[in-house]
């Protein structure tokens, strides 16, 4: 199953390093990782999406406790909460397609980023859900590069993250 | 006062006490030694490898409650280190390794004897620092002491380019330092020892199994006081012996793949099992599943979070400090109205008593060739059982293991979780080092005492009468066993061809050699080793190339799945 695990840590060099380390050492699976600075410029918050069984997920918390950079570990997944993922994708945007480009972003609430004569940059957020979406729903033959940051996740309601 | 970088790093190791750094120079830690030439208060110890000096330093703290310490240079300084530096890290160890690295504007840039310091060690230590200004030495270097030695210890290391060590800035060693995202539990939660409490008297057939916890923690007695006042029977890990004493009726021997029979009957048997300072690996346990086959309540108290419920879930997790949570379960019991329930408890016994029968660690007494169990056995009574013995890797290992019956912690030192082949001599010389009034032999093995069989001369160098028990079947023997239960007795290249002879290799180091061929000069080569205080003696005992060690659970089998001597 899959899981959001939120992670504060002192932004410090070598903490990134520590956590991938931990993943790749036991074979535990990275499905996404973001990572920034908070509004504490001395902490990072990342965000990782990972898969495994309650055995494992208990292990990586457990794990990621244990680094001496890290703050304080959560697994979003345990209540409400909420996923979000940015996506820039370049595509082509000639002819009847051009028209039709245009359609598809405004139906998923898309931006039109950059405009050449023949391209879009088309800038999308959402749930990864949503951004598989929209990939599936444009000819793929159009695509002509995607970037997706990865999902960076928050708790709903009064269930706060912080140092 | 304005210090250097390698001013700061000396005087930091003297203000936390440190008697002995076990290292090797070179060009990135020539200022470090320059300032341990000119003060007496830290002594330095000159290895002839760095695995040698990480292994001193391991064995220096494991036979005493001090830190030990390693200094070595950057690049294959650091790499030979790091088989050392792993198994302390396998093994819990606190330690503070320092490396040289090669000078902060040179880092990256494929400089001579450069390595990423950081990087290699980063899974192989309880944390790594390295340090680029050197107004961030002396924090840096309290806080790896504070790391090392608190929670689950282990292996710190700090990196120090070379300017940072010719670089000054103002010293002042902190008292204490807090880091905010590091604080290890010490007290138990008191409801769950509560817990465990009951389940303790409730259990009809209890059993209590330790590990190295026990004697990190040094929680023996403590241990010990609450084993007799329960009255149940406490088996060891092979991490784990010594922490209950091992001529104690209550103790039913070590436990895992050459467990004793009995110990790995009661374990599968319990109905109620309260582990401390142990991590249900797979030399102890065997598979898994087949474990958990047994229906029995597990009491888990450890100080990491991450070794409980990691292999086999537990139905009571005590997260603490072992010998802070031994304290108030002994208390709890004390002023608890009930009790133990005697007669099931009884019936217990009778049954752990009949397992005892099995006497699985019979061997042939009377044979002609000299049997290692009986070199062991021997050691055990000419020591009067209080030596510090160390240990290699095999089959050896597992005998003295099996045979030298410690009653105290920290006599019993070796290589658990990593396996470490060439840990016994280096590893003795820092046991020494810490106890200059003990008793300190090396049981190993032909093929191990050749990993390290360099430090003879540091051996001789620095005075270490070490008596060195060299079981020599002129086969790497753990191997050679593998290979005839599981590889139709192919035994490839587990054969030592081309061995030296070590009496006169001990004799070209400058110290003592002793070959024994016979059962009877055992005891009396033994003698004359011991009596002999101030000299190194090699003693080459020449024995029986086909013993195996019994009982034996298979890699992957379940723990009752035993292989007895008495089976083939």
């Amino acid at each position: 199953m899959q899981h959001i695990i939120s992670i504060l840590l002192e932004n410090e060099a070598g903490a990134l390093s520590r956590v991938a380390g931990l993943f790749s050492a036991r074979a535990y699976n990275i499905e996404s990782l973001t990572v920034a600075p908070t509004e504490d410029p001395l902490v990072s918050r990342m965000t990782i999406v990972t898969s495994g069984s309650a055995d494992v997920i208990e292990q990586i918390t457990k794990q990621l406790n244990k680094l001496i950079e890290v703050v304080k570990v959560v697994d979003l997944c345990e209540a409400g909460h909420l996923a979000r993922e940015l996506m820039l994708i370049k595509v082509k945007a000639t002819g009847a397609a051009r028209d039709e480009m245009k359609r598809m972003a405004d139906i998923f609430r898309g931006r039109i980023v950059d405009v050449t004569d023949a391209i879009y940059v088309i800038e999308l957020t959402g749930d990864g859900a949503k951004l598989d979406a929209f990939i599936e729903a444009i000819d793929a033959s159009l695509i002509l590069e995607t970037v997706r940051t990865g999902v960076c996740g928050i708790a709903r309601g009064e269930r706060v993250l912080r140092v | 006062m304005e210090l250097t970088g390698a001013e700061i790093v000396v005087q930091s190791l003297a203000a936390e006490g440190v008697e002995f750094v076990f290292g090797y120079p070179g060009g990135s830690v020539l200022h470090i030694y320059d300032e341990l030439f000119k003060q007496d208060k830290v002594k330095h110890v000159l290895v002839r490898h760095e695995q040698g000096a990480a292994h001193a330093a391991d064995g220096y703290s494991r036979a005493s409650r001090k830190v030990g310490v390693c200094l070595v240079t950057s690049g294959p300084g650091v790499t030979n280190a790091v088989t050392g530096i792993a198994t302390a890290y396998m093994d819990s160890i606190p330690m503070i390794i320092i490396t040289g690295q090669v000078p902060t504007h040179a880092i990256g840039l494929d400089a001579f004897q450069e390595v990423d310091t950081v990087g290699i060690t980063r899974p192989c230590v309880k944390h790594n620092f390295l340090v680029k200004d050197v107004r961030d030495l002396a924090v840096t270097m309290k806080k790896a002491f504070h790391i090392a030695t608190t929670g689950r210890p282990g292996p710190v290391l700090v990196d120090i380019p070379k300017d940072v060590t010719a670089d000054r800035c103002e010293f002042v060693y902190p008292e204490r330092v807090e880091i905010r995202t590091y604080q290890p539990v010490v007290r138990g939660h008191s409801g769950q020892i509560r817990k465990a409490l009951e389940l303790l008297l409730e259990a009809k057939r209890p059993m209590i199994y330790t590990g190295g916890g026990i004697v990190l923690a040094d929680a023996s007695n403590e241990l010990t006081r609450l084993v007799h006042k329960l009255g149940f029977p406490c088996t060891n890990t092979l991490m784990g012996l010594g922490g209950f004493p091992g001529t104690d009726p209550q103790f039913v021997g070590m436990l895992g793949m050459h467990g004793t029979y009995e110990a790995n009957m009661a374990m599968q048997h319990c109905d109620v099992l309260l582990a401390i300072g142990a991590r249900f690996d797979d030399r102890v346990i065997g598979d898994p599943r087949d474990f958990a086959r047994f229906s029995r309540r597990i009491i888990h108290i450890d100080v990491d979070p991450s070794s409980i419920s990691k292999r086999v879930r537990v139905d009571v997790p005590i997260v603490g400090d072992v010998r802070e949570v031994l304290l108030e379960l002994t208390a709890q019991l004390e002023a608890h109205a009930g009790a133990v329930d005697k007669p099931a408890l009884d019936a217990w016994w009778t049954q752990i008593n009949e397992w005892r029968g099995r006497d699985c660690l019979r061997y042939d007494r009377a044979a002609t060739i000299i049997k290692p169990q009986f070199v062991v056995e021997k050691l055990w009574e000419v020591t009067g059982g209080d030596a510090i013995v160390t240990s290699d890797v095999g089959q050896h290992q597992m005998w003295a293991a099996q045979f030298y019956k410690f009653d105290k912690p920290r006599r019993w030192i070796n290589s658990g979780g990593l396996g470490t082949m060439g840990f016994g001599l280096p590893s003795a010389m820092g046991a020494f080092m810490a106890n200059p009034e003990a008793t300190v032999a090396c049981v190993t093995g032909e093929a191990s005492i050749q990993m390290c069989i360099q430090e003879l001369s540091t051996c001789k160098q620095y005075h270490l009468p070490i008596k060195i028990i060299n079981l020599n079947n002129r086969y790497m023997g753990m191997v050679r066993q593998w290979q005839e239960f599981f590889h139709g007795n192919r035994y490839a290249e587990s054969y030592m061809d081309a061995l030296p002879d070590f009496v006169r290799l001990a004799e070209a180091y400058g110290h003592v050699g002793l070959r024994i061929e016979n059962p009877s000069d055992v005891e009396p080569a033994l003698r004359e080793a011991f009596a002999r205080r101030d000299q190194l003696v090699f003693l080459d005992f020449l024995t029986d190339a086909t013993e195996n060690v019994y009982p034996m659970v298979a890699g992957g089998k379940g723990l009752t799945d035993m292989i007895l001597a008495e089976d083939l």
